[in-house]
Formats: C-alpha cells, sequence, structure tokens
C-alpha cells in the first residue's frame, strides 16, 4: 500500500484514503463541435499506457476530498511527485530528482 | 532419558528448546509422547516415525525433509475440533500441546497402505503435462469424467466442510526499523538498533528467538557460549522499552513503501482454549527502514530415490539434534556437495549417532574436515554420488557410486543427510521489487539493489557463518562493532546439475519439488517440448508452484533447466516470488471482517419499524432495504401485488432514504448543473423540480433523478441509491478540474435526510393536518413542485413528486426524526388502510409508469434516444457532459437498442429479467440474439404482465411479435409502447 503525499494537505496519507482518477493533462475540449469525430474519440478514448514516468491524477476521497496530479514510474511503480490541479508537467531531473511544478497552466 | 522406551531417539543433555514436561499427542489416531517444545516432527522423530505423508502426484510416502517453514513434505491436517480443522500444515512448525491431535492426508485406506500409490508404480504415464495432453478430448467428458478424477487423485489435505469457528483479529502497526528474522544477524542488528530509542519491532516466524543459533552449540561469541550470548541479548532486547519482540510471527508480504505484513499465530499452540481468542492477528505495518535476516535455505541434492522417509537435509538433522534433542536416526550417512554438510554429521557423531559413510561428490575434500573425520573415525568416499536409496516406508541403506572405477557398495542407514548448498532466502526483498544478481562464488541468486529503505543481513545477504551474521546484522543497523566468533568455519561447496549415475535417466527417480512431485525428468521433458523460458518451464512442470513456492526446490530446477536450456543461469532467469512467504490461512488476511462485519449495511433510520413489521430485506448498493412486507401466509408475488393495488387504490407508505441527495449551492449553481445534467436549469423556477438526466462524457446515460431548487443559488439533487458517491465524485471531479471557474460547493447529504415517499390518491388528504406553512392546493403546490415549511412540528423538505404516476409526495425530515415521522403518519394512515411498501412493488409500480431504473433498464452503454429521453436533453444548451458525444457515429448509427415495452401472448408468463429475445424462434442455434429483457414483473393493476426490453431497432418494431426463449419453453410477447399505465398521467391530478 502505497503512502501518497497529498499536495494539498501537504501530508503522507496511506493509499487507502486516495482513489485512482486516470491520466492527467487531458483537458476537455470546450468548443467541443469543432472537433472531428476522430479528434473527439481521441480525447475520449485514447491514453498514453506508457512504461516510464505516468501523468495521473488522485483523488484524496477520504481526506481532503481533492483532486490532484501525480507523476508516477509505471516500470518502478514508484511515486515521483504530486502536485496541484492546475500546474504544468513538472520538469523531472532525474540525476538530481530535482522537481518543481510550474506554476498556473493547464 | 536415553533410550526412553516411548521416545528411542531423544538425546539427553541435547535440545536447546526442549523442557522437560511430557506431552500426549495423537498422529493418525495412534498416541504418542513427545516434551514441552517438540514440534510434530520433532516428537514424532523422537518415536522413531519418519513417514509423515504421501506425496501429491504419485502418493509416495514421505517423510520431513527440512526443519523449518520451508518443508515441502511433511503437511498434516490439524484438527482442534469442529470447524477448527486446519489442512496442509507443516508438521515442522505445528507445536505440540497435551490433547494435540493431527493426521496424515492424501492417503486412502491408510498412511502405510495407499492405493493411490499405483500412480507411483506407473509414474511413467504422468510425466510433466501429462493432464494437459490426456484429457483434452472428447470435450464433453471433462465436466463428467476428467474433472472429478483429478479432484479425486490431486490434492494434498482436504479443505473444512465447517465454518470456521475461531475469530482472527488484525491491527496496524509503525516502526522505524523492522526486523525480520531473529537470528544471529537479526538480534546484532536489534542490539544496535536499541540504543537509537527509536520504535524497533524484532519478528520471527518461530515459538523462541535464535535461528541458527539454536543448533550451534560449540560456538562461541565474544567470550561467551552462544547460546548464553543469546539468552543475554534476548534479556537487553526484553528490557528496552522501545523494541517489540514478537515471535511466531511470519513477515508474509512486503508491500509498497516499507508496508509489511505479520501474520502472528496467536493460539495454536495453546491446550484447552476456549472459542473467542484471536486465533492469528495481521499486523499491517509500516516501517522507515527494513532489516531482512531471513536466513538461507540448504538445498537438497538432486538423485535417484531422494524423497524417501528418512532423507532430509543435513542442517535440518542438526537442528533435530540441537534444538530438539532428536537424533535422525541411530545410523545416517551423508551426501554432501558442500563443507557445511560436514557439521551436522560431525555434530551426530559427537551424539553417538553412527556415521556409516559420507559421500562427497566434490573431487577434493578439504584436509581439516578429512582430519576431524578421522579423528571421528568416519570414512570419506569423495568424487563418488548415490545410485538409489533403499527401504520402503523409511530409508534402510544407500548404494554408493564411484563413477571413475564403477564401484557400487550399498551401505545400510536409518537417515540420509543432504547438503547441496545454500540459497539465501530472497523472498521478502524481492517481493519489494529489489534487485537481485547471480553470485558464482555460492552459485546463488543474492541481493543486489534495493527499491525500499530495506537491506539485507546475514545468510540471506550471501554472507555465511555465524561471524559474518553477526557483523552483518550490526552493519545493517548502522552500528561498527567487531564480534569475536569462534565458529566452525562455514566453508565452501560445488553445484552439481547431474549426479553421476549408471541407471538409465529414464528409470530415476531424482525429485527436485518435493511437494509437487516434479523430477529431473521432468524439466528436461518440459525442455525438449520446446519451452524455453523458466517461467513456461514452472507452469509446465509445476516446479516450484506448491505451497513452499519452491523454498528448496527453486535454484536447482533453475540449473537443471538452464543447462538443458544450454544457457546460463542468470540468462534462464530467476521466477518471481509472491505473497505470502509461507501459507497464511484466509481468516488472518479477512481478520475481523466475517460474519456481520463481511459487509457492513446500512439502515435507514426506519429500518427497525420494518423489521418488527416483518419485512423481507433485499441489499441495494450499501444499504439493505425492505423489499415486500408479507402478511401472515403471503408469498412475495402474493404481498406485492396487494402492496401495489392499495397503493393506487388508496394509500401507500415507502422509505425512500436511501435516494441519493447531494447539495448544489452558490451563485454559478444553476450554471454547474447546466454543465452536468442534459436538461436546462437556468430558468426552472424557485420552488420547483425537474427530472434531472446525467450522461458520462462519453454519452451514456449515467445517472437520474428529481431534483428541487430550493432558491436562486441552491438545489437539492437526487441521485439513484447505488450511484450517489459516484455522481458526488463525478460532478466533483468536473468542478475541480473542468469548471473550477464556477462558485459552487457541492455536499453530500444522503444521511442527514430520512425519506418518507407516500403515493396514492390519498396522499394529500393524510398530510394535510400534519403540515405547516405549506400551501397544498394543487394550485399553489402542483406537481413537481418543492416547498419548505413543517411536518408534524418537524422541519421539512416536502417534494410533490411521483415514481408510481399516483398523486405522490416525498416528505424529507432531518435522520433522527425519520422514525418518529414515519410512525405518526403510519397511525394517520389507517383511517385510509395505509399499506407500507418495499423495494419490489416500488418496481412495479414504476415499471407501469415506464420510468427506467439505471443500472437495470440502462447498462452503461444507452444513450437518452435509446431509452426514448431525448425530450429531456435540451437542444438549446451550448454544452454540458456528454453532449458532444451523442453525435458520434456508433450512437445515431442505426440498429441500437432501444428501450420498448413488451406484452407477453399469455398475460400469466412473467419473463425472465436478462433473457435474450429472438426475432426468429426456428431459426438454427445459435440464434440471432436481438436484445434483453430489463425489467419484467406481474402488473395487478393490468392483470397481464409487463415487460421493459432493449431490442434493436425496437422504437421501428412498434407492433411487431418477438421472442424470448426461456426454460422449457419459448414465449411470444409483442411490442409496444413502455407506457402500461395511466399513460396520460392523469392520476397525478387527483384533488
Amino acid at each position: 500500500m502505497f503512502e501518497i503525499h497529498c499536495p494539498y494537505c501537504e501530508e503522507k496519507k496511506p493509499e487507502i484514503e486516495f482513489a485512482y482518477a486516470g491520466e492527467a493533462h487531458i483537458v476537455r475540449e470546450t468548443k467541443a463541435d469543432d472537433l472531428s469525430d476522430q479528434e473527439w474519440a481521441e480525447f475520449l478514448f485514447y491514453r498514453d499506457n506508457k512504461r516510464d514516468d505516468h501523468h495521473e491524477r488522485w483523488w484524496h476521497q477520504h481526506g481532503c476530498n481533492m483532486f490532484f496530479n501525480a507523476v508516477r514510474n509505471t516500470q518502478t511503480d514508484k511515486f515521483v511527485t504530486t502536485y496541484k490541479m492546475g500546474l504544468n508537467r513538472p520538469k523531472i531531473n532525474p540525476s538530481t530528482n530535482n522537481i518543481k511544478a510550474v506554476q498556473n497552466g493547464k | 532419558m536415553e533410550n526412553d522406551k516411548n521416545m528411542p531417539y531423544r538425546k539427553s543433555g541435547k535440545g536447546a528448546v526442549i523442557g522437560k514436561k511430557a506431552i500426549g499427542f495423537s498422529f493418525d489416531g495412534t498416541d504418542y509422547q513427545g516434551l514441552e517444545g517438540d514440534t510434530l516432527a520433532s516428537a514424532l522423530m523422537a518415536n522413531g516415525v519418519h513417514l509423515m505423508g504421501r506425496s501429491f502426484k504419485y502418493h509416495r510416502p514421505r517423510g520431513v525433509v527440512g526443519a523449518g517453514s520451508e518443508e515441502p513434505n511433511a503437511l498434516v491436517t490439524f484438527d482442534r475440533g469442529t470447524g477448527r480443522v486446519t489442512p496442509n500444515v507443516r508438521a515442522t512448525v505445528l507445536e505440540i500441546f497435551e490433547g494435540f491431535v493431527a493426521r496424515s492426508q492424501n492417503n486412502w485406506p491408510s498412511l502405510k497402505t495407499d492405493i493411490g500409490a499405483f500412480n507411483n508404480t506407473f509414474s511413467m504415464f504422468f510425466p510433466a503435462g501429462f493432464y494437459n495432453k490426456t484429457f483434452m478430448w472428447p470435450k464433453s467428458f471433462w465436466d463428467k469424467v476428467y474433472e472429478p478424477f483429478i479432484r479425486n487423485m490431486a490434492g494434498l489435505g482436504s479443505a473444512p466442510t465447517e465454518a470456521d469457528a475461531d475469530v482472527y483479529a488484525s491491527v496496524y502497526g509503525h516502526c522505524e526499523t523492522l526486523i525480520i528474522g531473529a537470528g544471529p544477524a537479526g538480534i546484532a542488528a536489534a542490539l544496535t538498533a536499541v540504543k537509537t530509542g527509536e520504535r524497533i519491532i524484532l519478528v520471527d516466524e518461530n515459538p523462541v528467538f535464535g535461528g541458527s543459533l539454536l543448533s550451534a552449540p560449540n560456538d562461541e561469541i565474544d567470550g561467551i557460549k552462544a547460546s548464553d550470548w543469546l539468552d543475554k541479548s534476548v534479556k537487553i532486547l526484553e528490557n528496552a522499552k522501545n523494541v517489540t519482540l514478537m515471535t511466531r510471527t511470519t513477515a508474509i508480504g512486503y508491500y509498497h513503501d516499507n508496508f509489511i505484513g505479520l501474520a502472528e499465530r496467536i493460539t495454536d499452540h495453546i491446550p484447552n482454549l476456549k472459542l473467542g481468542v484471536s486465533r492469528e492477528k495481521l499486523h499491517r505495518i509500516r516501517a522507515g527502514k527494513v532489516i531482512i535476516a531471513q536466513g538461507a535455505i540448504e538445498r537438497p541434492l538432486v538423485f535417484n530415490g531422494n524423497d524417501r522417509p528418512g532423507v532430509m537435509l543435513a542442517s535440518a538433522a542438526q537442528t533435530f539434534l540441537n534444538r530438539y534433542g532428536v537424533a535422525v536416526g541411530n545410523t545416517a550417512v551423508l551426501f554432501t556437495s558442500h563443507d557445511s554438510g560436514y557439521a551436522a554429521a560431525f555434530d551426530l557423531a559427537d551424539s553417538n549417532v553412527r556415521i556409516s559413510l559420507i559421500v562427497d561428490a566434490r573431487n577434493e575434500v578439504p584436509k581439516d574436515i578429512q582430519t576431524e573425520a578421522a579423528k571421528r573415525g568416519i570414512e570419506i568416499i569423495s568424487a563418488a554420488s548415490i545410485s538409489k536409496t533403499y527401504g520402503k516406508n523409511r530409508i534402510t541403506g544407500v548404494e554408493v557410486y564411484v563413477p571413475s572405477t564403477g564401484e557400487k557398495r550399498k551401505v545400510n542407514c536409518e537417515a540420509l543427510l543432504m547438503c547441496g548448498g545454500w540459497t539465501p532466502s530472497l523472498h521478502l526483498w524481492s517481493h519489494s521489487k529489489s534487485s537481485i544478481r547471480w553470485d558464482d562464488n555460492i552459485a546463488a541468486y543474492i541481493p543486489d539493489q534495493p527499491n525500499e529503505n530495506a537491506m539485507c543481513a546475514g545468510a540471506c545477504n550471501g554472507d555465511f557463518g555465524l561471524r559474518a551474521a553477526l557483523q552483518g546484522g550490526n552493519k545493517a543497523a548502522g552500528g561498527r562493532k567487531s564480534y569475536k566468533v569462534h565458529e566452525r568455519d562455514f566453508g565452501t561447496g560445488t553445484t552439481f546439475v547431474n549426479l553421476p549415475n549408471y541407471i538409465d535417466a529414464s528409470k530415476q527417480k531424482a525429485f527436485v519439488d518435493f511437494q509437487n512431485d516434479a523430477t529431473e525428468k521432468d524439466i528436461n521433458l518440459a525442455v525438449r517440448e520446446g519451452f524455453s523460458s523458466i517461467e513456461h518451464v514452472k507452469r509446465y512442470t509445476t516446479i516450484g508452484m506448491a505451497t513452499d513456492q519452491g523454498k528448496t526446490s527453486n535454484l536447482n530446477a533453475m540449473q537443471i533447466a538452464s543447462k538443458a536450456i544450454k544457457k546460463t543461469v542468470q540468462q534462464v532467469g530467476l521466477t518471481t516470488f509472491r505473497p505470502p512467504y509461507t501459507p497464511t490461512t484466509y481468516g488472518t488476511i479477512a481478520g475481523y471482517r466475517s460474519g456481520d462485519l463481511f459487509e457492513v449495511e446500512r439502515k435507514t433510520p426506519m429500518d427497525g419499524w420494518a423489521q418488527k413489521r416483518g419485512a423481507v430485506y433485499e441489499p441495494v448498493g450499501v444499504w439493505r432495504r425492505a423489499r415486500y412486507f408479507p402478511k401472515v401466509g403471503e408469498d412475495m408475488d402474493t404481498a406485492v401485488a396487494r402492496e401495489c393495488k392499495a397503493t393506487r387504490d388508496s394509500l401507500g407508505i415507502f422509505d425512500a432514504t436511501t435516494l441519493g441527495k447531494i447539495e448544489v449551492v452558490g451563485p454559478d449553481a444553476a450554471k454547474f448543473m447546466n454543465l452536468m445534467y442534459t436538461n436546462p436549469w437556468v430558468k426552472l423556477g424557485v420552488g420547483r423540480c425537474r427530472y434531472g438526466l446525467m450522461l458520462g462524457e462519453d454519452g451514456y446515460i449515467y445517472d437520474d433523478g428529481v431534483v428541487g431548487r430550493l432558491a436562486e443559488n441552491r438545489f437539492h439533487v437526487t441521485t439513484t441509491t447505488g450511484g450517489a458517491p459516484r455522481v458526488f465524485r463525478h460532478m466533483e471531479d468536473y468542478l475541480q478540474t473542468e469548471f473550477s471557474h464556477l462558485d459552487v460547493w457541492l455536499t453530500s447529504t444522503t444521511e442527514q435526510w430520512a425519506v418518507i415517499a407516500l403515493n396514492g390518491p390519498n396522499a394529500r388528504k393524510l398530510i394535510e393536518p400534519f403540515i405547516e406553512g405549506i400551501d397544498l392546493s394543487p394550485e399553489n403546490f402542483p406537481h413537481m413542485a418543492v416547498r419548505e415549511g413543517k411536518i408534524c412540528g418537524i422541519e421539512t423538505r416536502l417534494f410533490r413528486v411521483s415514481f408510481s404516476g399516483e398523486l405522490g409526495f416525498e416528505i424529507n425530515v432531518p435522520s433522527h426524526y425519520g422514525r418518529a415521522v414515519w410512525e405518526a403518519l403510519f397511525e394517520a394512515g389507517k383511517q385510509y388502510d395505509i399499506t407500507p411498501y418495499g423495494t419490489e412493488a416500488m418496481h412495479v409500480l414504476r415499471a407501469e409508469k415506464g420510468f427506467i431504473i439505471v443500472g437495470q433498464d440502462t447498462d452503461g452503454t444507452v444513450t437518452p434516444g435509446d431509452a426514448g429521453m431525448v425530450w429531456a436533453v435540451s437542444k438549446k444548451k451550448k454544452d454540458f457532459v456528454g453532449r458532444r458525444s451523442l453525435k458520434r457515429p456508433d450512437l445515431v448509427a442505426s440498429g441500437r437498442k432501444q428501450l420498448v415495452g413488451l406484452m407477453t401472448e399469455d398475460p400469466n408468463v412473467v419473463l425472465e429479467e436478462g433473457a435474450q429475445i429472438v426475432a426468429d424462434p426456428n431459426q438454427a442455434i445459435p440464434m440471432d440474439m436481438i436484445g434483453h429483457v430489463t425489467s419484467s414483473y406481474w402488473s395487478e393493476s393490468l392483470g397481464h404482465s409487463i415487460a421493459m426490453a432493449l431490442v434493436m431497432g425496437g422504437f421501428d418494431k412498434e407492433g411487431e411479435n418477438i421472442y424470448i426463449p426461456m426454460q422449457g419453453k419459448t414465449h411470444k410477447a409483442k411490442i409496444v409502447k413502455p407506457f402500461f399505465y395511466d399513460p396520460k398521467g392523469e392520476r397525478l391530478n387527483v384533488v
């Protein structure tokens, strides 16, 4: 059972408090009518299945009730970092593990 | 006690864990005596009994191989009486107590004469993959012939037939350092870690601490005897406030972020135990750091006849002697390829066991060992092998074979000790996904890079011998102590993949995996048949797949397979270790979650009233709900028909508390509702209600429910009973991530309100006298309206809605007042013959009206169009969740399954829900299935059965006949509109 750092509670909590919520940084297209069926299908169904750092969403269901983003390496099955909704994908330097989420982006 | 006639193999002055008290126990119906501290295995061998079981496939007689939890062979059934029978327990870890009862398994009529042993005689017909190859055809034989046969022949102990009478516990724990294994390495680690003052947990699977220290009578540590050092160290740890010591506790699994499962056996060794004490406890430990000191397991040698009772690991014989004071025979032969095997032979010789011969497979034996053997008058033959063993239910002798000369020689013995080197225990290390590497020096895998904050110390790290263990443990805990140790040199060895034998390989039985009865031949056959991945070889031969997970067999199997595949062991790789480390009872894993606590049911405030009334319940989501209220002599159909009729004729009362409720509040509440539901909300007047339809982004129906607007900025949303949590999550998700610009708060209020639904022409008359502050007149309180006021003096949100087609009200009151208001209304309702009804009648009433149940009439692939509900989808809104998807090509294609009504030709036939529908009953099988029945009931109001169904192109088939093949008969039905009762809705307007 993971210990997951909730970026809102700023605390590590056991996995049972959380629920997985799918891939992160998939932005809902508000002008969906302009999209072709293929483009809409890609938004709706197509997901990365990387053997690498995976950006994904978690929900602190039994805690602060907030959705947040995480980077988890699917090969090592380890969390690299977690960060608040709305921040850009963090830049990860593999050598130093120096992680910084960028403010105020999607 | 030497030559005690009860325990002829007991050695006085030996046995580090053995007390003086005699213990009476029973095995296979025979009474024996053992001593306090004995395991079943040690006590039986003290009595000269080695035959303890029959093997899995060939039913060969088997005795112990090991002395601890790695034991593959001696599996027995432990019997503490009804409901307390545990099969497949290793005799080497079962502690005896006065009145202890166990029996052997997998034999008939008895352990000594087992009919199933004919499998052994015909074993050439049972090679690896035998079942896969033989029982392929005819297909029809599988259920009736093959499977019962295999089930009868295979398996070891029988599964218990009674419910488990014991109770189990579980607990969470935390520590800075968890040390697994309390041998020399673990204890040295604990002695170092204790000084930090941090929380330390030290666990060992045995009843006493010490591990290998308990079988090392001649070793010394820091100038004192190893046993004294052990006592002294354990006292220090016992007195330390920051150390938790746990015996009889197995670390069964190592999970993410240093989360370890510890299975503690609390009562299995206690005599005359009353029920009610927790038998086992699962500790879930989060540790800062884990030091694994699991030790190593000796490797058997793979040679013809190596499974006969009395053939065992040399270290096991040494443990039985030193720890339990039991000689495994009066005469013994050692067969070894490693220096460490000699230690066992010398300890036995020093306790007056005659070592008839030592057979060393290696060409050279170290000089000092030769000297020690000579001192004891023991003959060593090097560069030799054992070609066969003699004896039926117990070994009586061996045939020694010297390949260089061709010499064969028979030597008598009561036990054969074997030592093929050592396998560091990497199980928990591997559970943690830490890496391993091959070490050529010891011909075994050892730990490489950790994946968690963990390290291995001692033999499990490939550091053998007492000094290495102590130093390793000390260092793992951050110490720098140097131990002065006097010990016998652990030495080195050679591994042999094929031991020389003059007997044709096809006639040999050289076992690799004792528990699954898999031999060297099986591995070679698997490779010959084209299996080159070790994972495939494992599954085909079943090696390593028994309950011992190949603790004694894995490395031998890898090496034999790698030679057959002609690759190095590293290239072949190692199969995966998975939790649990040793077999663990279901009880331990279930813990408290059994019986009433298996799945806790939610009950409404009115549940007790329904129970008193004799309601029959059904589970709905996490709730238990009253299904119907039978009167004396009524079955479900009769009760439901009566409840439906009473509601339509006069008045029914229904507990609707379980409906999910979410309060949507804020300046942007209406905008948010507009995005989450297909319907328009901005113009919905305050005090009005609307049926809301919610889609997933994929365009399929996700949930539905009535929504009331209490104020400009406040909506009272209801959801389906089962859907409440996911609807709340769905809303939160969108609010936080996509619609975060909206100023809205969501609160789950399901448990805040008890809901009493009143339906029937007399509903208004009943509540009128109890209501304050609400004008109930139809003009001022129309259908689909909501008001706030009081009922029976209690604040209420009163909805005028109907899920039955009758005049209806849903009275929301704070939960704690639910039962009081219910009882008051019920009492007053007697003048209208008020009838409580359950979920079954509710279903009939709503189906008569064609109202859908999401999840019953929809299945996650139904669009609003398919359900005939385009009226609920706004055409003006520019956006709502699922809107774009409704234009997906597949969702607008023709031939989709559409929700229709069915009227059976025979009015009395109630179709089965889920039954498949065909267009042509005479079509050859397999028929084309064009849909299925989603809801089906007897309608008392219509005197006719009714059904709803999803049928391909159903809307265009109105008036056509379709067929429903059911057990025994095919029924004909006509497709109709799914509005069976009062289609114009006039009954809502009763004054």
